[in-house]
C-alpha cells in the first residue's frame, strides 16, 4: 500500500496552534484563566544547624562526587502502606530494576547514613527551626511528632525511605492580591546528591544525604504562573527572616504542582530557581492543554484504550536486506531490533506538546527512566528533530518496517532496540503511556529544564508511600517549648504594620509597602547589611514609588531585584545613598549588570577628603556670585555642587556638616 | 466496647469517650494549636496517655495533645486492614521442595498497632506476594512454629525445631530453611547442629538486619539466597545464610557452629569466627570456599538428639570479680558452666576457691576466650595450670556461646561428666578445628592506607 509521506514538523507546527500555545509574554490573565490554571507549592529550605537530622554527622561538606572514600550498592524493593497498599510509583521504579551506587566520604557520611544503623534522637535545634516556622506560617503545631517514613524508590535515601514528620498544619501567607493557604510543614532529611544514571546505573553521593530540611506546602490557590514565583519568594523570605537558614547552591529547592481544567496535578521537580518558575508553569499548563486534545483525538477514533492495542515484531535487518544506514550500525552491536506498531497514532506522535518536544518525547522519557533504554536506542516514524545522535530511519527502511507491521494509513511505528528483558519492559511501557494518552494527563513528577520544558522523572506518589517509623518513638511538643520558641519569633505578618511604626518610617510610605508586601524584602535588607530602617523603609515608600509611576521597564521587573541591589552596594563597598540613583536604571533596564548601572549613573570612587578639597574653590566662587550670603545658603549651594560626586561614597548629613564646619570657621 | 478505642488509656480515652469518637473514624479535631483533620488511629500501648494519633489525608501521621482539645467530631469511619496481598504459590515439579520454618523475626513482618512495633507476616502466599521470585527457585510449604523474637528463643524451641526438622528429612524434604530473628540466630544454629547431626540435606537458618517492611530491606536477597542454598546446594549442615558485604552483593553461607552476630546494626553483621566460611551464595550460584563439608544424600536419615539441660549458664569473666557469682550458680543447682575468660583462658585468683567448690559439687566447668578468636591455652601460664587443676575444662577454639549450647546439649543427654567431656571435646561440623587458618582472623583497621585503598576500589 503507498502512503502518502506525512510531514511531522508541520504537524507539530499545526497543532501547537490548534491548541492555542502562546508564549508566556504574549500571555496574559485571561490565557491562564481560560486554562483553569492552578499551582501550588512545595518549597523545601536547609536548616542551619551543625549535625544532621538523625545522625551526628556534620552538615555541609560537599565534595566533587569522584572525591569518595567508599562504595556500597542497593536494591530497592516496594514494600506495603501502613493501609496496606502498594503505591505506584514504588512499583514502576522495581520495575526499572536500577543497581544504586552509594559513595561515602568519611568526613560527611556514617553507618546511619547507609540505613546499618537505626536513627539517633531528632536533632533538637533542628526541630525547634521547624516550629518557629509552623509558628511563622501561622500553622497549628501538632502535639506530638510521629516521626513517619517516606518511600522513595528511586534510592535517592539508601533506606529507601526519608524520615519525615509533619510540625505544623494549616496557616497562609499574603501575596499581593490574595492570601495563599498552607496545607503543612513537615521537617525532614534531605536526600543523596546525583552523580550519574546511565543506564541500569544509578550513583549518588551521601554528602547531602540527612540534611535537616523544612517543607511548606501550599494550597494550589496561585492561578497565574506570577503568583507563583511570588509566593515562593514571599516563602523564601519569611523563612530566611528567622536568619537560622542554610544559604548557597541547593540549599532552597522548590517543587512545582500544576493543574489545569480537566488536567491533572502534575510535580514539577528541583527547580533550582525562583525566576525558572514562571516559564514552566506556563509550559506544563499547556503541556496539559495538549494532551487533553490528544486523548480527544484517540477517543474520537477508537472510544477507549480497551479498543487499542499495540503489535510488534523482530526486525531480521539481514534478511529483509536493510543494508547500510543505521540499522546495519545498530546489527553491529548485536542487539536485537523490535519493530512496534503504534494503530491511529500517525500525528499523535508529533502533536505539539512543549515548545521543541512532542508526544514523541512523553515515549521517550519513560523509556529511559522505567526500561533504562537510553537515546539512541529507540525511534520513531515521526521524528523530525535530530536529537543526542538518534539514527535517522530512511523513509525506504520505515516503508519496510511497515510492511513487516502489516500497518495500516494512519498507523505510527517505532524503533527499539537494547539487552532483551528492557525490550520487554519497554514494549510494556509505551503501550501503558499510550494506552494512558486516552485518559489525558497521567499523574507524574517531571524534572524542571533550563529552558522551562520537563522531563517524565516519576509516576507522582501517593499517600500510600507513608509508613510509620517503627524505629523511632514519638516526640511530644510541650506549650512551653512552643512558648519559648514564640518568644524570639521575627516580625510576624500580622505584626508589620507595628513594625513599619517601629522602623520611624514615613506613614504615607505604608499603603504602598503594604499593599506590594514588602515588608519582609525590606527587614531581610535591614538586617542582612545593616541598614538603617527608616532610610530603605523611605526608599520603597518614596523612591521605588515614584520610580513605577515614572519609568516603564524594558523587560520584567522583580522587587527581589532590590536585594540584590543592596548586596551589591555593600559588597562594593559604597554608601547607600547610591541606591535612589540607580533604583531608576535598575528599574528601567532589569537585565542590566550593576556594575554598568554604576558607569551609567556616572558614580567615581572618591574619599570624603578629596570631595571636600573641593570646597575653598567652590567657597571663592559662592563669594563671587552668591546672593544671599548667609551661612545655610553658602553650605546648600556647595552642597548642590557636591552631591553629584558624594553619592555612592559619603553620608551627604556628614558631608554637609564637614562643609558647614569649614563655612563657620 | 475497649475495641472501638484500641490502645488508648486514661486521659486520651476519656476525651475519645467524651466526644464518642472512635479508633479509626474521620474526625475533625479543634485545639487551642488551632484545628486539625484525618483518621484516627489506634494507639501504641507503651506510648503515653496524653496524645491522639491522627492520620492526616497527606498520609502523614501526628498526634494531638489531649489538654488542648476544646471539641473533636467524627465524620466519617474506615477501618484498615493491613495485608500483604497473597497469590497461590506456584507448583513445578521439576523444582526442588524446600520447607521453610517460621519462628518470628523480621525476615517478613508488618506493623502491630499495640506496640508500633513491627511483628512477623508469615505464609507461602504472603511470601509469594512479596518475593516472587521465590518462585524460580522451589516449590516453598511454610510452617508457623513459634512467633517470637529472637531473644525469646530458648531451649524448648530449640527441640521444637529440631524434631520438626528430623519429621521433614523423613519425609524426603530437599532442603530446610529457617527464618529466625537475628539476635540469637547463631545460638539456635549451634543448637541444631548438635541436635541435628549429619543430615542428608542443607538447613539454612537466615533472617534480616532491617525489617523488610523497609524497601532498602535484605530479607528479600537473603531468603533469596537461603531458598536457592536448601533447593540446590550440596552442603548438608546446619548453615546461617546473611550478607556478605553490606552490598546487596552476596551472601555468605557460615557453619552454624562458628557464626556469630559482630555489630548490632550493620547488614553484615554475621561472621564465621577463626575460620572461613563455606561458600558464598547469590542470586546466579553458589561458590565453595571450603571443600570439606557434609555433602549431601539421597538417603532420609539423621542423627536426631533433642535434648537440652537448662542449668547451664554462660558467665563471662572480668577483673575483681567475685566467688560469689560461682558459688551462687552452684547453690542454685547449674549443672554447666562455661567461663569467657581473658586471654588464652584466664580468671583472677579469689575466684579459685569457689571454682573448686564448684567442680567438687559435680558442676562442669569448661573455659573459652573472650577474644573469641583463639584457642584456650591454659599451660602457657601458671593460672592457666592451676585452674585446670581446679577442675576447669579448657574447650580448644569453641566459641562461649557455642560451648553454652554444647554443654547445655551433652548435659541434657547424661549426667556422667567424663561422657560429657567426651561429648564436649569431639569436633562437631568445625565447632572445634585442628587448625586455624592464616585468613581465619581478619579484623581489618580502618583509617590504615591500605585499608583506605582496598576500600576506595571494592564495594563495601
Amino acid at each position: 500500500m503507498l502512503m502518502k509521506n506525512f510531514d511531522a514538523k508541520e504537524n507539530y507546527i499545526a497543532t501547537r496552534e490548534a491548541i492555542g500555545y502562546v508564549s508566556r509574554n504574549k500571555s496574559n490573565e485571561s490565557v491562564y484563566e481560560k486554562l483553569g490554571f492552578k499551582s501550588g507549592l512545595e518549597i523545601h529550605q536547609q536548616l542551619h544547624t551543625d549535625k544532621k537530622l538523625f545522625c551526628r554527622c556534620p552538615v555541609g561538606l560537599y565534595r566533587d562526587g569522584d572525591d569518595y572514600d567508599a562504595e556500597l550498592i542497593r536494591h530497592m524493593r516496594p514494600t506495603l502502606s501502613e493501609l496496606g497498599e502498594y503505591d505506584g510509583t514504588a512499583l514502576m521504579e522495581f520495575r526499572t530494576k536500577k543497581n544504586i551506587y552509594y559513595r561515602i566520604k568519611d568526613e560527611s557520611a556514617c553507618t546511619y547514613d547507609i540505613d546499618d544503623t537505626p536513627p539517633f534522637p531528632i536533632n533538637k535545634n533542628a526541630l525547634d527551626i521547624a516550629i518557629e516556622v509552623g509558628l511563622l506560617l501561622g500553622a497549628s503545631i501538632v502535639g506530638e511528632l510521629h516521626i513517619t517514613r517516606k518511600q522513595y524508590l528511586d534510592g535517592s535515601i539508601p533506606a529507601g525511605f526519608q524520615r519525615t514528620a509533619i510540625v505544623g498544619v494549616g496557616g497562609e501567607i499574603p501575596i499581593s492580591n490574595k492570601k495563599i493557604g498552607i496545607i503543612q510543614l513537615s521537617i525532614e532529611e534531605d536526600s543523596c546528591r546525583e552523580v550519574s544514571d546511565i543506564g541500569h546505573d544509578r550513583v549518588y553521593t551521601t554528602d547531602r544525604l540527612g540534611t535537616p530540611l523544612i517543607e511548606s506546602v501550599t494550597q494550589p490557590h496561585m492561578t497565574t504562573p506570577d503568583e507563583v514565583a511570588e509566593a515562593a519568594h514571599y516563602l523564601r523570605f519569611l523563612v530566611r527572616s528567622t536568619g537560622k537558614m542554610r544559604t548557597g547552591i541547593g540549599a532552597a529547592r522548590e517543587d512545582v504542582n500544576v493543574s489545569i481544567t480537566g488536567g491533572t496535578r502534575v510535580e514539577i521537580k528541583g527547580v533550582a530557581h525562583i525566576r525558572w518558575i514562571p516559564e514552566l508553569t506556563h509550559i506544563e499548563a499547556f503541556r496539559q492543554k495538549a494532551l487533553l486534545i490528544i486523548s480527544d483525538i484517540l477517543k474520537k477514533k477508537y472510544k477507549s484504550a480497551d479498543n487499542w492495542a499495540i503489535s510488534s515484531t523482530p526486525i531480521d535487518t539481514a534478511s529483509l536486506k536493510i543494508t547500510g544506514g543505521p540499522l546495519a550500525l545498530i546489527r553491529a552491536q548485536k542487539y536485537n531490533v523490535t519493530a512496534v506498531n503504534l494503530p491511529g497514532f500517525q500525528g499523535i506522535l508529533s502533536h505539539f506538546t512543549q515548545p521543541g518536544k512532542t508526544f514523541g518525547n512523553e515515549l521517550s522519557d519513560r523509556l529511559k527512566v522505567i526500561a533504562c533504554l537510553e537515546k539512541p536506542n529507540h525511534v520513531h516514524s515521526e521524528q523530525f528533530t535530530v536529537e543526542d545522535n538518534a539514527p535517522v530511519i530512511s523513509d525506504e527502511h520505515w516503508k519496510v518496517i511497515r510492511r513487516e507491521l502489516k500497518s495500516k494509513d494512519g498507523d505510527a511505528q517505532m524503533l527499539i532496540w537494547g539487552d532483551e528483558r528492557d525490550t520487554k519492559t519497554a514494549l510494556e511501557t509505551i503501550e501503558e503511556r499510550c494506552r494512558m494518552a486516552f485518559d489525558g494527563v497521567p499523574n507524574e513528577t517531571r524534572k524542571a529544564l533550563t529552558n522551562g520544558t520537563t522531563l517524565f522523572e516519576r509516576v507522582l506518589p501517593g499517600a500510600d508511600r507513608m509508613y510509620p517509623d517503627t524505629d523511632s518513638a514519638p516526640i511530644p511538643i510541650e506549650e512551653e517549648q512552643i512558648g519559648k520558641i514564640r518568644e524570639i519569633l521575627p516580625v510576624s505578618v500580622e505584626n508589620r504594620l507595628e513594625q513599619l511604626k517601629q522602623w520611624s518610617i514615613p506613614t504615607d510610605t505604608y499603603r504602598f509597602i503594604l499593599k506590594k508586601n514588602l515588608v519582609w524584602l525590606i527587614e531581610n535588607i535591614i538586617s542582612d547589611y545593616d541598614l538603617p530602617p527608616k532610610f530603605i523603609g523611605t526608599f520603597f515608600g518614596h523612591t521605588l514609588r515614584f520610580v513605577e509611576r515614572t519609568v516603564t521597564p524594558s523587560a520584567e521587573f522583580n522587587y527581589y531585584a532590590i536585594y540584590g541591589l543592596f548586596k551589591f552596594i555593600h559588597n562594593a563597598g559604597l554608601h547607600h545613598n547610591i541606591s535612589s540613583l540607580m533604583m531608576p536604571e535598575l528599574y528601567a533596564h532589569p537585565k542590566m549588570v550593576f556594575d554598568s548601572i554604576l558607569d551609567v549613573v556616572g558614580y567615581k570612587k572618591r574619599s570624603k577628603s578629596d570631595i571636600l578639597k573641593h570646597v575653598p574653590d567652590l567657597r571663592k566662587k559662592f563669594a563671587e556670585i552668591g546672593i544671599t550670603k548667609t551661612a545655610p545658603a553658602e553650605i546648600n549651594w556647595i552642597m548642590g555642587h557636591l552631591r553629584k560626586i558624594a553619592i555612592g561614597n559619603v553620608s551627604l548629613k556628614e558631608l554637609s556638616d564637614a562643609v558647614a564646619g569649614e563655612v563657620k570657621s | 466496647m475497649s475495641d472501638l478505642f484500641k490502645g488508648y488509656k486514661g486521659e486520651a480515652l476519656a476525651a475519645l469517650k467524651k466526644f464518642n469518637v472512635r479508633v479509626w473514624s474521620e474526625a475533625q479535631i479543634k485545639t487551642t494549636r488551632g484545628n486539625f483533620e484525618g483518621i484516627i488511629l489506634p494507639r501504641s500501648e507503651n506510648d503515653d496517655e496524653r496524645h491522639i494519633v491522627l492520620k492526616l489525608i497527606t498520609g502523614y501521621n501526628i498526634g494531638i495533645t489531649v489538654e488542648t482539645i476544646t471539641g473533636m467530631k467524627e465524620e466519617g469511619y474506615k477501618e484498615a486492614h493491613y495485608k500483604i496481598p497473597e497469590k497461590d504459590f506456584p507448583y513445578s515439579p521439576e523444582k526442588p521442595n524446600v520447607k521453610l520454618f517460621g519462628t518470628g523475626g523480621t525476615i517478613a513482618s508488618r506493623l502491630d498497632y499495640r506496640t508500633g512495633a513491627v511483628i512477623p507476616a508469615f505464609s507461602p502466599g504472603e511470601l509469594y506476594g512479596a518475593v516472587p521470585e521465590l518462585a524460580d527457585i522451589c516449590n516453598l510449604t511454610t510452617e508457623k512454629l513459634f512467633a517470637v523474637f529472637s531473644e525469646n528463643m530458648g531451649p524448648q524451641q530449640y527441640t521444637t525445631l529440631a524434631k520438626a526438622i528430623g519429621k521433614e528429612i523423613e519425609n524426603g524434604i530437599d532442603g530446610v530453611v529457617i527464618g529466625h530473628g537475628t539476635d540469637t540466630m547463631h545460638h539456635t544454629a549451634a543448637a541444631l547442629s548438635y541436635m541435628i547431626q549429619n543430615p542428608p540435606v542443607p538447613i539454612v537458618v537466615v533472617g534480616s538486619q532491617r525489617s523488610s517492611d523497609r524497601p532498602s530491606s535484605d530479607a528479600a536477597l537473603n531468603l533469596m539466597h537461603a531458598c536457592k542454598t536448601a533447593a540446590e546446594s550440596d552442603i548438608a549442615e546446619v548453615l546461617v545464610c546473611m550478607f556478605g558485604p553490606t552490598s546487596d552483593k552476596y551472601g555468605l553461607l557460615h557453619r552454624g557452629t562458628r557464626v556469630r552476630k559482630m555489630h548490632s546494626s550493620y547488614r553484615s553483621t554475621f561472621r564465621t569466627i577463626g575460620d572461613i566460611p563455606l561458600a558464598t551464595v547469590d542470586r546466579q550460584e553458589i561458590k565453595l570456599i571450603k571443600q570439606d563439608y557434609n555433602l549431601r544424600r539421597k538417603d532420609k536419615k539423621a542423627k536426631i538428639t533433642p535434648v537440652f539441660e537448662e542449668r547451664v549458664a554462660l558467665v563471662y569473666y572480668y577483673p575483681n570479680m567475685q566467688p560469689d557469682i560461682i558459688d551462687s550458680l552452684v547453690a542454685n543447682g547449674y549443672k554447666g558452666i562455661v567461663i569467657a575468660g581473658t586471654g588464652l583462658g584466664h580468671v583472677n585468683k579469689p575466684v579459685y576457691p569457689a571454682i573448686e567448690r564448684a567442680t567438687k559439687a559435680g558442676v562442669a566447668i569448661y573455659m573459652t576466650v573472650q577474644t573469641l578468636w583463639g584457642y584456650v591455652h591454659m599451660f602457657v601460664y601458671d593460672t592457666g595450670r592451676d585452674l585446670m587443676a581446679k577442675g576447669i575444662i579448657p574447650s580448644e577454639n569453641l566459641l562461649p556461646e557455642v560451648a553454652y549450647v554444647k554443654l547445655g546439649w551433652a548435659l541434657g543427654q547424661t549426667a556422667d561428666l567424663e561422657k560429657v567431656k567426651e561429648l564436649m571435646l569431639t569436633p562437631v561440623n568445625g565447632d572445634i578445628t585442628e587448625r586455624e587458618p592464616y585468613d581465619g582472623y581478619l579484623i581489618f583497621q580502618g583509617g590504615t592506607p591500605e585499608i583506605k585503598e582496598f576500600l576506595k576500589s571494592n564495594l563495601r
